[in-house]
């Protein structure tokens, strides 16, 4: 691969692919217990909380970047906390862009997940409890992998929108080659030079291969799941 | 005196439907009995702790799983009350194997019986099945498993709510010797709900009939079935007479079987009973004929004689219909008759009558 891939463009898709996962796996532990809340909960401020959670999808994400530049910035109040205490840094860091591409597919996330919850048979938790297992027990036997389908559909919905990230990204931390350019900040600079059409289209092919990589396989882990918990 | 294997007083509102209902059982196996909507469901749910009610108590063998007064309330995973729901509710993302050992798995390790699998899959018939999913079993096979499952929790108490309503006739009959086995072999206390009087007939040992939210009698299956003041409410099942029998002898030529009951002697068609085998019999109100002298150039074959012991109000479109109760040997047997048909004969209690059975149903075969 890296024989017609320059150094550079390697880099981006090596990075993109980095950012991507970390941010979908990040997402993950919070996405699950935002999604329960919204599903199952029943507590004041609950729209709010959805409206808050789909915020980043109505929203231009250059204003999703710039916001994040504002609280996570290193004068920002989170960002100023974060270096302070943990010595964290995300402005214009590969972290960075994981955050902000994480916050960017957090709304599907949310939703996929949040949906299979719903969809979850209530009579069986109930019959799980008359069994002997307490709430957490029935969380963690019954209902969570009866929702691995949507679990699984929100990771490759976030995954994909990280990968495809631009705007809050470049807002957030720029596009620095080798710590935050990304697939999309590599092609957007490509198009921008004269000559860089050949290297935007290598990165845009490579772009395409990884979206269909990523459809088939969750496609392929959904129907491996499906057949396991074919409902009755 | 030992407590009662259940003890259940409970005031619940749920919408505009009020449970007020109150009973104990001795018995092996409690029916709660009545049509759709009555509250059979919901009094299981108080007892497996699924419905929290606004006040009562419910108390197995003597422990309080729930007493609002003393503001007792055992969540439902800590009551050992194995339930069996009507739509089996296996887990489908798991095996049979699994399923059965789901409540297996919070059984504290101290009072755990790991020969328990063995014995519950030879009861129930299931050992074929461990390795597949729930998907892939038939209705009776499903509902099979979810007994199985309920039995391995080791529970004091099992629920069973409609367990054969889903089911067509050849699956119930596939079930129904299990649960006989279960009521005779296992010893753990059985509340069964259910809204038929073929179900209920066979296999309880103690009646509640549920009317509307309310207890309206329970004791034990004979007497409730043929109590007159039960059968004559509106919309009741029809009455009928529950006799435990003995196959004494054969007639061969005609191929009919005798009979012992406690009410006297019956003949009926003889079909897979063998000698000396104990069953239940179920005689219909409605089957019954009443005749003051001995029948003569009838075609039916079974008349016992009897006397009337109780003569109910009339009831029925127009209070056309009269229930009775006779006095037949040791038995009681309940009868249907026209308003008319008493007063042509001028039944009176105390009298004397012969009751023609023109049809038996044997209830376990």
């Amino acid at each position: 691969m890296s024989h017609w891939l320059t150094p550079e463009e390697w880099t981006a898709v090596r990075l993109s692919l980095i950012v991507a996962t970390t941010a979908t796996l990040a997402s993950l532990p919070l996405g699950l217990v935002v999604a329960l809340l919204l599903a199952r909960g029943r507590f004041w401020g609950k729209s709010l909380l959805d409206a808050a959670v789909h915020l980043p999808l109505i929203m231009p994400p250059v204003v999703t970047g710039y916001l994040l530049l504002i609280g996570f910035g290193r004068r920002g109040p989170i960002g100023q906390f974060l270096y302070d205490w943990f010595g964290i840094v995300l402005s214009f860091r590969w972290t960075g862009a994981a955050l902000a591409c994480g916050v960017m597919g957090f709304p599907l996330m949310v939703r996929a997940i949040r949906l299979s919850i719903e969809a979850v048979d209530r009579k069986l938790e109930a019959a799980a409890g008359t069994l002997g297992a307490n709430p957490l027990w029935v969380f963690l036997v019954v209902t969570l992998p009866l929702c691995v389908p949507g679990i699984l559909a929100g990771m490759i919905l976030c995954f994909a929108k990280a990968m495809g990230e631009f705007g809050a990204t470049i807002t957030f931390v720029s596009n620095i080659p080798g710590e935050t350019q990304t697939l999309p900040s590599a092609i957007y600079t490509f198009t921008q030079v004269p000559g860089g059409e050949t290297g935007a289209m290598r990165l845009t092919i490579i772009s395409i291969a990884i979206s269909v990589a990523a459809l088939f396989l969750s496609e392929w882990m959904a129907r491996l799941v499906g057949r396991r918990i074919a409902v009755e | 005196m030992t407590a009662p294997v259940l003890d259940i007083a409970v005031r619940h509102r749920l919408g505009d439907f009020q449970l007020d209902a109150a009973f104990q059982s001795q018995g092996r196996l409690t029916a709660l009995f009545g049509t759709s909507g009555s509250g059979k469901t919901s009094l299981v749910n108080v007892i497996g702790g699924l419905i929290r009610p606004q006040a009562g108590h419910v108390r197995v063998e003597g422990e309080a799983l729930l007493d609002t007064a003393r503001g007792v309330f055992l969540p439902k995973h800590r009551r050992r009350i194995g339930y069996v729901f009507q739509e089996a509710r296996l887990f489908p993302h798991l095996t049979v194997r699994q399923n059965l050992l789901f409540g297996h798995w919070f059984v504290p390790h101290a009072v755990r019986k790991p020969a328990e699998l063995d014995k519950v899959l030879e009861l129930l018939g299931i050992g074929h099945l461990l390795k597949r999913r729930p998907g892939a079993l038939s209705g009776g096979e499903k509902q099979r498993v979810a007994i199985g499952r309920a039995l391995l929790t080791q529970p004091r108490l099992l629920l069973m709510d409609e367990p054969l309503a889903a089911l067509d006739e050849a699956r119930k009959a596939e079930i129904l010797p299990h649960i006989e086995r279960l009521r005779d072999e296992v010893g753990i206390p059985i509340v069964y709900v259910s809204h038929s009087l073929a179900e209920v007939a066979r296999l309880a040992t103690t009646v509640a009939i549920v009317d509307a939210g309310r207890i309206a009698g329970c004791g034990p299956t004979a007497e409730i079935l043929a109590r007159v003041d039960l059968a004559s409410r509106p919309g009741a099942p029809e009455a009928s007479s529950v006799l435990s029998a003995a196959v004494t002898g054969f007639d061969e030529a005609f191929g009919l079987a005798r009979l012992a009951t406690p009410a006297g002697e019956l003949a009926i068609a003889r079909g897979a009973l063998r000698p000396g085998q104990q069953l239940r019999v179920r005689i219909m109100a409605s089957d019954v004929m009443l005749s003051l002298a001995p029948p003569e150039g009838t075609s039916a074959l079974n008349a016992l004689p009897g006397r009337v012991a109780e003569i109910g109000e009339r009831t029925g479109e127009g209070g056309s219909t009269v229930h009775l109760r006779l006095d037949c040997g040791d038995a009681n047997l309940i009868v249907r008759l026209t308003a008319k048909s008493v007063a042509s004969l001028s039944l009176s209690v105390g009298k004397p009558v012969y009751a023609i059975i023109k049809s038996v149903s044997v209830e376990t075969p």
